[in-house]
């Protein structure tokens, strides 16, 4: 039994062996609204925003490297595949940003209160939704 | 025990945590503190660069991006987005495979894989930018 293994191992009232539940309980946790869920897709976001920044690098060094590499690049950005890639990233960016926004703010000591967390997480949530339209408007309309 | 402000410390941390350096009184505060530093930054970089840079630029010819990127004072914030963002990155997947990879072994392969990719992508970035602008 590893040291993991080993901290679920309890009793019962009874003195009957029992696997303790795991901690955090998950099932006690609110997780559909704005602590658990939102927590887990800031790190989950995170890591998809890391992987975006390939088109990033991409970008740059077609950039460096000439008209055709570049048109290359800019050529699948407008393919449909670069449109979802583009689509998703701007979105899971957007959320990434604004709540790191309520992150720093914790960590400056703001907005713990219930009511206040919740109306936080549901202004990321709208800000998302908001910035996103907004920049595929002017990307469509505009550019 | 030595020093002057030692009272409390050595019941909390152990001669070898000690040593190696490891803990929050030492490199954790660095980590936590500079990811929230790099976040910060981030944040105006970020939008700087969406909404200035890569819409303005959407299906602009390579000499325009090229001008654009050339631009003192876009060279410069881009430098900074890449240190930053690459940085930023670097940490936040540090504590992902510190999380999730259990062995010593695996965390150990997960640094280095993930700190080669990390670190190559940021310097092609720096190197286009700079290739471009000098």
């Amino acid at each position: 039994m590893d040291t993991r293994e080993a901290t679920y191992a309890g009793l019962t009232s009874d003195g009957a062996p029992i696997r303790r539940p795991m901690s955090p309980h998950l099932q006690v946790w609110d997780n559909l609204l704005m602590s658990t869920s939102l927590s887990i897709s800031h790190r989950i976001t995170g890591v998809i925003v890391g992987a975006a920044t390939l088109l990033f690098v991409c970008w740059l060094a077609a950039a460096a490297s000439g008209p055709a590499a570049y048109d290359s690049v800019a050529w699948f950005m407008g393919s449909w595949l670069g449109y979802l890639m583009l689509f998703g990233w701007s979105g899971t960016l957007f959320f990434h940003l604004l709540n790191g926004i309520r992150h720093l703010a914790w960590d400056v000591g703001y907005g713990f209160e219930i009511r206040e967390m919740y109306a936080s997480g549901w202004t990321v949530l709208a800000g998302t939704a908001v910035l996103t339209v907004l920049v595929w408007i002017i990307y469509l309309v505009v550019g | 025990m030595s020093g002057t402000n030692t009272t409390h410390q050595p019941a909390l941390r152990s001669a070898l945590g000690r040593v190696r350096g490891l803990g929050t009184a030492k490199s954790g505060a660095h980590h936590w503190w500079v990811q929230r530093m790099t976040a910060a930054a981030l944040v105006p970089l970020s939008l700087w660069f969406i909404f200035l840079g890569i819409l303005p630029l959407a299906g602009e010819p390579h000499a325009v991006a090229v001008a654009w990127i050339a631009r003192p004072f876009n060279t410069v914030l881009l430098l900074a987005l890449i240190i930053a963002m690459f940085y930023h990155l670097e940490l936040g997947l540090t504590v992902v495979i510190e999380d999730y990879a259990h062995s010593d072994g695996k965390r150990l392969v997960g640094f280095v894989i993930m700190r080669a990719c990390v670190w190559l992508l940021g310097l092609t970035a720096a190197f286009s930018v700079l290739r471009i602008a000098l």
